[in-house]
């Protein structure tokens, strides 16, 4: 293995944003009364700094992007991407912690410092072109997210939602190791690009389906996909609301982005062994997120259902990897639910002030009344959710039934649209809350962060929404092709 | 001729949304006087924008008029496309007409969240637009989706009782039809392209085009045509209502507010036939020729005529009976499109106008009466003819209109459906008579339990006749029952080129088929209506 130092530069943004985490953590203990809000600032600036970092060394190294130390890590307009994605939404849930942060009786540098280690871990990941190195970075953002999810480490919810999330976590880290030791075992492989020419005789191919249906198990908890959802419910519940916001979107996607390289570059020739498992796994994850969501009283625990969901129908696109066109419609849709799913979050954020407020529905009363702008908003969002057009949620589930249908699951595309109108009834039990009900609901608080953030969600899911042909484009030249 | 060329269409369309967007940032949600004007002004405009259509629109012509064609998403082949044939103009006049009557006819009714309510209407009135001019799938299930969102704050705001059971079914109900539709939409973009589920494709360049959907779709094998047809059937049958889907109708009309009810008679059921007329019909031909499917819509038809007509017959709520009746008469409508013959096609479109004139007069008079006296049960009232003798005129007048007595609307389009029904079956006609006989007696019945008689509700003894304002609303009404009722020949006209176009669309597809063979010649029957009515 050959490393030049030019090699180094591709690292960049991982590296400047490692030391913009490290720089904070002393920062923080260095200057205990320094203003919470100043740290949070200061990460949001180091997010933006590492975007443009990004922006440079993609710009400069037009050839020669990987793979590189020996095939671990490369980055392809696909991983690029992917790190906007993340970036973004790392970004969003800094703007959005910033007053909550400061109102909670946590110190918030340790908070801003994890949270920008899990977004280098996301980093990591979705440039890794090897099972070794995602594995590594996969751990390296999931332990700083079980922090993270206990951070109110005296609120018992906090502490069990953490909990929970380390033990399942945990579970299905070992299960997605031991499905790579097989296939490694089988093939003496562990390169994407390697395995993608993997041969296997009779004998093996037994195991290696095996190992590759653990490795799909272990994504697939990682995504909250039926069976392997327990956990979201009471992770959101328990969770400070701006990092059950940001485990919706952000270590989401980053699954997602690893879920869609090494199935979509590594074992597309198995997909009669993985297809059928990922069509009845979503069929269940869309019956039962969607089922669950109905019956649901506490917004945070709905939205949680509603993401489970929302990860049924990305699987369509899954079963369509047999051609780009699958692929495409998951990355069109991750963008979509970035945006909407975390702008509604944030909503439920700018409703409680300290601790968990906007727990409930009723807490929604009454806003159009209070607050028009903010109810037409969260409207939108969840419009958008629902996938009712012109919003980024319906072009998403449009390129995603599509992918569903051309891949021959029609039944599951019947399936799936009619759950989404289900969904539909969920979703607007909030818009009825704000716009018909008399009741005054929970304080709407002020924030500027918090709404650049929302602004910025609601400006792309109505942008996507309307106007999709720009990002459709773009994001046609982002499939990940033999590199 | 120069309307071809600017984009009038679009115009028209969105008038109201600019008017929406006017309303929101520089009207103070207190002063509800200028923005009730102004509100009006952009319905009124519209509607006059509208008119040049109808002068300009070329009668002898096929195909689509004021045609506008753009790139929207070119990835995906869909495109920003315009255009109107004679049976989108007559229903887009039609929603122009009552888009303005529903401002006006609210002045009174609506006391609460002014702004919001004028603001929901315009809005409903561009996407109402937008749908009957559509060219392009894509944008058609844009326009068809994000419609009912106003509706359902309409209903769920300033609705009854039960508004918010019945905002949430109306949405729900016509949601889960209008996905199956856009797998059905989705499925034949693939035909057209690559192909799917072992069909083999077209390899054309991807495209939602209407026109070269339609043609794709009517040469598909007659399996798939009935797939598809069923995927579509769904989306449209539910907006109808067909029986059974109706349930969601009664609630939602019953629950909202008036100019809601008259919009949603008006114009939003007309969605699901227009959806039948349009595009099931030249996209299915062989599917549709099918016997038992043809069987089965008709049977659906006749159904929902006298069951639907039959629920009226019981209905203790004046807004309620309205609404069943409803059932009933686009139960004839679906009968007269799947009757599959020029009389039928023609006779179904010029009764979706006769029944938006109609109920939505009715929808409107209940309202005045609503007003005056918050309740609708007829129990509450009897003898108003006598302090209400205006209302009581033109309640007897759009009471005749709905239940087809010649010299009014009704009777035209009725009486050609019947003709369409009876060139196919004795039977089909003899079952749908019997509707109109119910009709008769719901409609008189209830006419003759609120006003005659002497008044013996103490509290209907002094309840003051129509207002200026409210004969306006509805003088527009019935002078347009009367004229589509002694001189129906312009509309006609309009529609006699597209109505061919669809029946030879269904009828060249297939070489002779069994169930065809008693269909007169186009030609023949397209003038008889006109004649009966002079």
């Amino acid at each position: 293995m050959r490393v030049e130092a030019s090699d180094w530069l591709l690292l960049a943004p991982e590296l400047a944003l490692t030391a913009s985490g490290l720089l904070l953590l002393a920062l923080a203990t260095l200057f205990p009364k320094a203003k919470e809000e100043f740290l949070g600032f200061l990460s949001f600036l180091s997010v933006v700094f590492t975007a443009i970092v990004l922006t440079i060394v993609a710009a400069a190294a037009p050839r020669g992007k990987g793979p590189i130390f020996g095939g671990m890590f490369v980055l392809d307009n696909f991983a690029l991407f992917f790190k906007y994605l993340i970036l973004l939404s790392v970004g969003l849930t800094i703007l959005a912690s910033i007053q909550y942060v400061g109102a909670a009786a946590y110190p918030g540098g340790e908070y801003y410092a994890l949270l920008l280690f899990t977004g280098v871990g996301m980093l990591f990941m979705v440039s890794g072109s090897n099972l070794i190195s995602i594995y590594v970075s996969l751990e390296l953002m999931a332990l700083a997210s079980y922090v993270l999810a206990g951070y109110f480490k005296e609120e018992p919810r906090s502490m069990e939602a953490a909990l929970k999330y380390f033990v399942l976590g945990a579970f299905s880290s070992g299960v997605l190791l031991y499905g790579l030791s097989l296939v490694y075992g089988i093939s003496g492989r562990m390169g994407l690009t390697d395995l993608a020419q993997m041969t296997t005789t009779a004998d093996d191919r037994q195991l290696a389906g095996l190992g590759i249906l653990l490795v799909l198990a272990g994504l697939l908890f990682k995504i909250a996909a039926v069976p392997f959802h327990v956990w979201t419910p009471d992770v959101y519940e328990g969770s400070p609301t701006p990092i059950a916001a940001f485990f919706s979107v952000g270590p989401k996607v980053a699954a997602y982005a690893i879920l869609a390289r090494i199935f979509y570059v590594a074992f597309p020739k198995f997909q009669a062994d993985w297809g059928l498992v990922v069509a009845i796994v979503a069929a269940a994850t869309l019956i039962w997120g969607n089922l669950a969501a109905l019956l649901q009283t506490n917004v945070k625990r709905m939205l949680a259902y509603s993401s489970i969901a929302h990860a049924g129908y990305a699987l369509l696109g899954v079963l369509g990897f047999r051609t780009a066109y699958g692929l495409w419609g998951v990355m069109v849709y991750l963008l979509a639910y970035t945006f909407m799913n975390f702008g509604a979050f944030a909503l439920v954020i700018f409703l409680e002030t300290k601790g968990y407020a906007a727990e409930t529905v009723s807490d929604f009363n009454g806003l159009a009344r209070r607050n028009m702008p903010a109810a037409v908003t969260m409207l939108l969002f969840l419009l958008s959710l629902a996938g009712i057009p012109p919003t980024a949620g319906f072009i998403g589930k449009y390129y995603l039934f599509t992918a569903a249908m051309k891949a021959g699951y029609a039944w599951l595309a019947v399936l799936a649209v009619l759950a989404s109108a289900v969904s539909l009834f969920y979703y607007f039990r909030i818009a009825a809350a704000m716009f018909f009900s008399e009741a005054a609901g929970a304080r709407l608080q002020t924030s500027y962060a918090l709404t650049a953030a929302v602004v910025v969600c609601a400006a792309g899911t109505l942008l996507i929404g309307v106007a999709p042909e720009g990002v459709l484009a773009v994001l046609k030249n982002c499939i990940p092709g033999g590199y | 001729m120069n309307l071809q060329q600017i984009p009038i269409l679009s115009i028209v369309a969105y008038v109201p949304l600019a008017g929406a967007l006017l309303l929101i940032f520089f009207f103070p949600k207190e002063k509800t006087g200028p923005i009730k004007a102004f509100a009006t002004i952009v319905a009124g405009l519209d509607l006059l924008l509208s008119i040049p259509l109808w002068l300009a629109f070329d009668r002898a012509r096929a195909g689509y008029q004021f045609v506008e064609r753009a790139s929207w998403i070119p990835s995906l082949g869909v495109e920003y496309h315009f255009g109107i044939d004679g049976i989108s103009l007559v229903l887009l006049l039609l929603t122009t007409f009552v888009g303005f009557i529903a401002v006006y006819c609210s002045y009174t009714a609506i006391t609460e969240r002014q702004k919001e309510y004028y603001i929901l209407l315009l809005l409903l009135q561009t996407f109402m637009i937008g749908t009957f001019c559509c060219l392009d799938f894509f944008l058609f299930y844009v326009f068809w989706e994000i419609m009912l969102v106003p509706m359902y704050f309409l209903i769920g705001v300033w609705g009854g009782q039960r508004r918010l059971y019945a905002a949430i079914k109306f949405f729900l109900y016509t949601l889960a039809g209008s996905v199956l539709m856009l797998l059905g939409i989705i499925a034949l973009y693939f035909v057209n392209t690559t192909g799917f589920l072992g069909y083999r494709g077209l390899g054309n360049a991807p495209t939602f085009s209407i026109e070269r959907l339609t043609a794709v779709a009517a040469g598909m094998p007659v399996e798939l045509q009935i797939w598809l047809f069923f995927a579509f059937f769904f989306g449209f049958a539910i907006k109808v209502p067909m029986f059974p889907f109706h349930t969601w109708l009664p609630d939602a009309h019953t629950e909202a507010p008036t100019a809601g009810s008259v919009i949603l008679a008006a114009v939003l059921l007309k969605m699901g036939t227009y959806g039948f007329v349009r595009f099931s019909l030249p996209m299915f031909p062989q599917a549709v020729l099918t016997p038992w499917v043809t069987g089965v819509m008709v049977t659906l038809a006749i159904i929902g005529i006298v069951y639907g007509a039959m629920v009226t017959l019981v209905q203790k709520d004046m807004k309620k009976l309205i609404a069943y009746s409803s059932v009933s008469h686009l139960g004839f409508v679906m009968l007269g499109i799947f009757a599959l013959n020029m009389a039928g096609i023609q006779g179904a479109i010029l009764q979706m106008v006769n029944h938006g004139i109609s109920t939505g007069a009715l929808f409107l008079l209940v309202g005045i009466l609503y007003e005056r006296r918050h309740t609708r049960m007829i129990a509450d009232f009897g003898g108003l003819a006598r302090p209400m003798p205006l209302y009581a005129t033109y309640f007897l007048i759009i009471a005749l209109s709905s239940m087809g007595l010649p010299l009014l609307n009704g009777f035209i389009g009725e009486f050609a459906i019947l003709q369409g029904a009876f060139a196919r079956s004795f039977w089909w006609a003899f079952s749908a008579a019997t509707g109109i006989v119910l009709g008769a007696a719901y409609l008189l019945w209830l006419y003759q339990r609120v006003f005659f008689g002497e008044v013996s509700n103490p509290a209907n003894q002094n309840l003051s006749d129509l207002s200026p304002r409210e004969q306006l609303t509805l003088a527009p009404l019935v002078l347009a029952a009367f004229w589509i009722g002694l001189y129906p020949r312009p509309l006609f006209e309009v529609l006699r080129v597209p109505s061919e176009q669809i029946v030879r669309a269904v009828s060249g597809k297939t070489e002779t088929p069994p169930a065809f063979a008693a269909v007169p010649a186009p030609a023949d029957a397209a003038p008889a209506p006109a004649e009966a009515a002079r």
